[in-house]
């Protein structure tokens, strides 16, 4: 890449999208390390798929990246100490879902002691690549928490030829990514090439959007220096309309290709990674070093001073608003994620995941509470990136008419909530197109 | 301390848009045209402003209150009711026929069929056409601006006496609110601007008369300016309600309303056209809306680029 070489504009631009207010507040402030000398309660189902299975019992020592859950069949990933300290014993506990999960309970030594185990992996094959992942317990830290090795295997059918590296960082409020992006551009733009090299990739391409020149400016200025023969690696500028990260928005974006119902990015032959699980990556084959700590953007409304914080995976949330010096009775909802596709966070057992990346300490707002009648405007089916009408799916819901669901097409719905962001009504049309992919799932079994 | 915190579905934050802030904007649209009927033809047409406004809030508000429903005053759509239905009428119409219209739009267009975002016609016209055919001779009387003069003759009946500036700027006789095509038009374009209404529908509509009328050999800019075709279009026709939220249904309606105003002037023995060709689409609108238009993202078969 020239240093005078400008990023790509995306190949298409998908239907809709929503012009979100960014409140990206944590933007330029380094990310600081939460000091930890507590108890992280670490669970074995981080991932989507099995739980893990735990190698640890009560009283055992364990170190930073020490093994404490081996991965349970092929959809599931591996589980490492976050501290160093004493195993305490497994218990239940409540997490984001209120659902309760069995949790590692560590006691923190406070010194951080790494594993002298830990030894930089060796990458020779590209089947080395999903090894590395699996062996990190790496899973998609953007959100969906899916174990990357699965995704990263080469198998024979899939004829992948783009990797999509996603730093969109879309939803309002969170800077982690972009942080990762200006704190380790380097390890990003290594790993970026070491993934071409041997998955065999004809081309990669970096989404960013456009609110982020900084980021843009730094990842093409190291590109250009490690800038290869073929010259594959490109950089692409996202219009900043939500939700440019979803997965099937940015290969639309990235590639033209529009991913089909049902089926996954390897179908339209693409991987989409995660940035910072990019950069973690990495950094396992470099150090060794699994994924034990999270960078969160801390902020909300009821935020003074938001922050990113570097964190030991399990860190109870507790503890952060208690480091942040937030109120806790000033406060009406904490939010894991963001503010659009993120979850409420029943209590405050919850703990910080492997896919956490953000928390969001939220006021009340009156705004989400008093509704009118829809008045048709449209605008949820302009806004709409599926290309669906949310608000005719109420109705059919308000109407019991489970057949209208299938016949609105309400499967596409990626659940980004653009349509009950942009009601003027304030009707909770996310949440109804929810529930109406699920009746329909109950009804098909 | 309680560990527990408030649930709810994302998303988490909302845009600031509200449902009474479209409404406040659509009269804030209106009101220069609205102010303006009122200089031209004073005080009267004030009263009866007033009365269309007040009574449209106070059905709505006594309504609610008689049934037991949720007050729904607060979502402004009674005062858009209230205004629109007095812009539409006459100045020399008499209080307690406004408060008749009024009454009828709240509550047997509106409220009867479940209220707001269930009517299936725009609730104001629908009052006017009430109107119109329970008291003809009364809501045909109009009167000359700023003289008290009553003439039953709208620029309508005689196109060839007024000039365009004058049907532009609103100095001749006709409904309160619909003469000046002016205020009209800045009205309008505020709300394009705010992105409250699209301006497929009045562009289309407009745009269809112009070249009927055109065609016809009559002057297509008298013919739009008079009457009450600006304050249809951009206005009445808008209505989220009843038009269609596609922008191709919209193009249809559009064009629809164009041709109906045109046959009916042209060909019909009433005198105004625009209240029934926005009517009829309005109940043409569920079935522009069934058209199928839309397909998901990603519904043809993955190709690749």
């Amino acid at each position: 890449m020239d240093k005078k070489e400008k990023a790509l504009s995306p190949v298409r631009r998908i239907h809709g999208g929503a012009h979100l207010p960014h409140f990206k507040n944590t933007a330029e402030i380094e990310t600081e390390i939460m000091p930890v000398n507590k108890t992280v309660y670490i669970p074995l189902s981080q991932h989507i798929g099995a739980p893990a299975s735990p190698v640890v019992k009560k009283g055992d020592e364990v170190f930073v990246g020490t093994l404490i859950a081996e991965e349970n069949g092929f959809i599931s990933a591996p589980v490492h100490s976050s501290v160093s300290g004493t195993v305490k014993g497994i218990v239940d506990r409540a997490l984001t879902s209120a659902a309760t999960v069995k949790c590692i309970e560590i006691e923190s030594d406070g010194k951080m002691t790494p594993d002298p185990e830990l030894k930089p992996f060796k990458i020779e094959t590209a089947k080395d690549i999903s090894d590395a992942a699996k062996a990190c317990g790496l899973v998609g830290l953007g959100g969906a928490g899916f174990p990357a090795h699965v995704k990263l295997l080469p198998s024979k059918n899939a004829n992948i030829d783009t990797l999509i590296i996603n730093a969109a960082e879309c939803e309002p409020y969170i800077t982690s990514d972009y942080r990762e992006c200006i704190e380790n551009v380097d390890g990003i733009i290594a790993a970026t090439f070491l993934l071409k090299e041997k998955l065999q990739l004809e081309k990669v391409v970096i989404c960013v959007e456009n609110n982020k020149p900084k980021a843009i400016k730094k990842l093409m200025e190291v590109a250009a220096n490690s800038r290869d023969a073929d010259d594959t690696v490109k950089l692409m500028k996202l219009p900043s309309t939500y939700p440019q990260g979803a997965e099937k928005v940015i290969i639309y974006s990235a590639t033209g290709r529009k991913v089909p119902l049902g089926k996954l990015p390897s179908d339209v032959g693409c991987i989409v990674m995660n940035v910072t699980s990019l950069a973690k990556l990495y950094d396992f084959i470099t150090t060794g070093m699994p994924l034990t700590s999270k960078r969160i953007t801390v902020d909300g409304t009821a935020v003074a001073e938001p922050k990113n914080l570097l964190v030991p995976i399990g860190t109870p949330i507790n503890d952060i608003l208690d480091y942040m010096n937030i109120d806790i009775d000033s406060v009406d909802r904490v939010i894991m994620g963001g503010p659009m596709m993120g979850q409420p966070v029943a209590s405050l057992d919850a703990v910080v995941e492997k896919r956490t990346n953000a928390l969001l300490v939220m006021k009340s707002d009156e705004r989400t509470r008093s509704t009118t009648a829809c008045i048709r405007c449209g605008r949820c089916q302009r806004t709409c990136p599926m290309n669906l009408t949310p608000a005719r799916v109420e109705t059919a819901y308000k109407n019991g008419n489970i057949q209208a669901y299938e016949n609105l097409n309400v499967n596409y719905c990626i659940e980004c909530g653009s349509c009950s962001y942009i009601c003027p009504a304030k009707r909770p049309l996310t949440e109804v197109m929810r529930i109406a992919k699920a009746t329909l799932r109950r009804q098909k079994k | 301390m309680s560990n527990l915190l408030k649930g709810s579905s994302s998303p988490h934050i909302r845009h600031e848009d509200t449902t009474a802030g479209i409404m406040f904007d659509v009269v804030l649209a209106l009101a220069p045209a609205a102010v303006y009927g009122c200089v031209i033809f004073g005080l009267k047409a004030l009263f009866v402003l007033i009365a269309t406004i007040v009574s449209a809030v106070l059905a709505e508000y006594l309504w609610n209150l008689i049934l037991k429903k949720p007050q729904t005053i607060g979502d402004m759509s009674a005062l858009v009711t209230g205004v629109l239905l007095g812009m539409n009428l006459s100045p020399e119409t008499p209080i307690w026929i406004a408060i008749i219209g009024s009454i009828a739009a709240i509550i047997v267009v509106k409220q009867m069929f479940g209220g707001l975002g269930y009517n299936f016609v725009n609730p104001a016209l629908a009052a006017r056409i009430i109107l119109l055919v329970s008291f003809p001779s009364f809501m045909t009387k109009f009167s000359e601006p700023i003289s008290d003069v009553v003439s039953s003759a709208t620029p309508l009946a005689d196109l060839k006496a007024t000039s365009i500036k004058t049907l532009f700027f609103g100095m001749h006789s006709g409904c309160i609110g619909e003469t000046s095509a002016f205020l009209l038009i800045i009205g309008g374009l505020y709300l394009i601007v705010r992105r409250v209404i699209n301006p497929i529908i009045p562009i289309s509509f407009i745009g269809t008369v112009a070249l009927l009328a055109a065609v016809s050999g009559e002057n297509p800019l008298k013919y739009i300016l008079s009457g009450g075709i600006m304050l249809g279009a951009i206005f009445m026709a808008t209505d989220y309600v009843t038009s269609p939220t596609e922008n191709i249904g919209k193009l249809i309606f559009g064009i629809g309303c164009g041709l109906i105003t045109f046959v009916i002037r042209r060909f019909g023995s009433l005198p105004e056209g625009v209240s029934y060709s926005i009517l009829i689409m309005n109940i043409i609108t569920p079935l522009i809306n069934r058209i199928p238009l839309r397909h998901p993202f990603g519904f043809k078969e993955g190709k690749k680029v």
